[in-house]
């Protein structure tokens, strides 16, 4: 057992865990963050994806140790109160969801896409960028167009600030 | 997975010590190729020493003739940086088409070619460009490094600290992705030296891992060109074949993926 001291969603949190615990089940049963997912388990579906200091990786592949120090943000800690991430509203607004098993995955690597491209996206950016994210549900039409509209409004939104 | 004991190390020296004191360690970077291998027992390491935060195996250097990656350099570092693009666009192309974004954020070169599974890619771009491999305890020319399916001339506790390959004249890879796992069915990775060699080496086609291919070697010394490979057939004998595709499927992928990676790299 070790215990692994790390920042959540901006908070400094800290959980008694055995050594071989994955980051994603730190979340989830230690820290009760249940929207971080489990699909696959085998680093493929991206169900399990969140921010490690800044970046989308696949929690389900990650020791809660190498996390340990780090800066991570999950799909509950991207909101503002009451007012959704665009990248949320987005697939509020566009349909970009179903049953809703991979979307909290889909928006924290699709937050990651927009980040890293300047909110400079076209169509076939956006679904190659979504290859580690798996959607048996939407067949990804209105995923990848709520993922569009959101750089969109991210843009607009980095520009008032 | 089975229990394990996880260690963080500081420094090169410090993951040497640690790997030394446990009964069976292993060395763990990104991680994403052991820890799925921990999930499926297949590997039940008593310790685990990450060595991926270490300062000193992170980076890239280029001067003068020679570009150096450091092991624990992730994939996206290295497709994102600088001098890599300019000095082999062909390793910064190689990098954004291995496995996902997320995966890309982790996975370092070290990891990927300890490991030297037989459908990586970098192993191709080790042996095609000539580069050396350095570690803890010495240096190792690739040619020397990959010993076969996830098998290589690392000692038990060695560290790889870096990767050095000499920039090319020209150097091209192209890869047949498998649609699902996305590594290569086929990748061929072909380079032109600064000395007017050619040096064209294959992975996923091998069923002992990573190839070099000396009948299109033959041919693109004599005419670096896409179309001097028309009449060139590869050998289907020892390559790989499975559900994804046969030995002469793969044999055919090894040319059509050379002529690609030619027409890359102009």
């Amino acid at each position: 057992m070790s215990t692994v001291k790390l920042t959540v969603n901006g908070k400094a949190v800290s959980a008694e865990v055995e050594d071989r615990t994955l980051l994603v089940h730190l979340l989830r049963d230690h820290l009760n963050l249940t929207g971080t997912h489990v699909g696959c388990d085998t680093s493929q579906c991206g169900a399990c994806v969140v921010h490690i200091d800044g970046r989308a990786v696949k929690s389900c592949t990650v020791l809660a140790g190498q996390a340990a120090g780090a800066n991570v943000t999950t799909i509950e800690g991207i909101a503002r109160g009451d007012e959704l991430h665009p990248m949320q509203a987005a697939f509020r607004d566009n349909h970009g969801l179903q049953c809703g098993y991979c979307t909290p995955g889909m928006i924290m690597s699709a937050i990651d896409i927009v980040h890293r491209h300047g909110g400079e996206l076209d169509e076939a950016t956006v679904r190659e960028e979504l290859e580690g994210n798996i959607c048996r549900c939407t067949g990804y039409h209105n995923i990848v167009k709520a993922v569009l509209d959101a750089a969109g409004r991210m843009k607009v939104a980095q520009a008032a600030e | 997975m089975y229990e394990t004991t996880y260690h963080r190390a500081s420094s090169v020296d410090e993951a040497a010590a640690l790997f030394s004191k446990g009964s069976d360690a292993k060395f763990l970077a990104g991680g994403h190729t052991l820890i799925p291998v921990m999930k499926q027992r297949l590997a039940s390491p008593s310790d685990v020493i990450d060595i991926g935060k270490i300062k000193d195996l992170i980076g890239v250097q280029l001067s003068g003739d020679t570009l150096v990656i450091k092991a624990a350099t992730t994939y996206y570092d290295i497709m994102t940086n600088a001098d890599v693009k300019k000095a082999v666009p062909a390793i910064a192309h190689l990098t954004s088409v291995l496995g996902d974004p997320a995966v890309r954020a982790r996975g370092t070169i070290g990891g990927s070619i300890a490991n030297n599974d037989p459908a990586a890619d970098f192993p191709a771009a080790l042996i095609s460009l000539g580069a050396t491999v350095k570690t803890n305890k010495r240096s190792i020319a690739a040619e020397d490094f990959f010993k076969g399916l996830f098998t290589t001339a690392l000692e038990d506790g060695e560290i790889i600290t870096e990767v050095s390959f000499p920039v090319p004249e020209k150097a091209g890879y192209a890869k047949m992705r498998h649609p699902a796992s996305r590594f290569a069915l086929t990748g061929v990775f072909v380079t032109k030296t600064k000395g007017g060699d050619v040096r064209v080496a294959a992975t996923g086609a091998s069923q002992s891992g990573v190839m070099r291919v000396s009948a299109i070697e033959a041919a693109l010394k004599s005419n670096w060109s896409a179309s001097a490979l028309d009449g060139v057939s590869v050998s289907a004998s020892g390559l790989l074949s499975d559900i994804h595709g046969s030995a002469d499927y793969r044999a055919n992928l090894v040319k059509v993926m050379a002529q690609r990676a030619v027409q890359a790299a102009g």
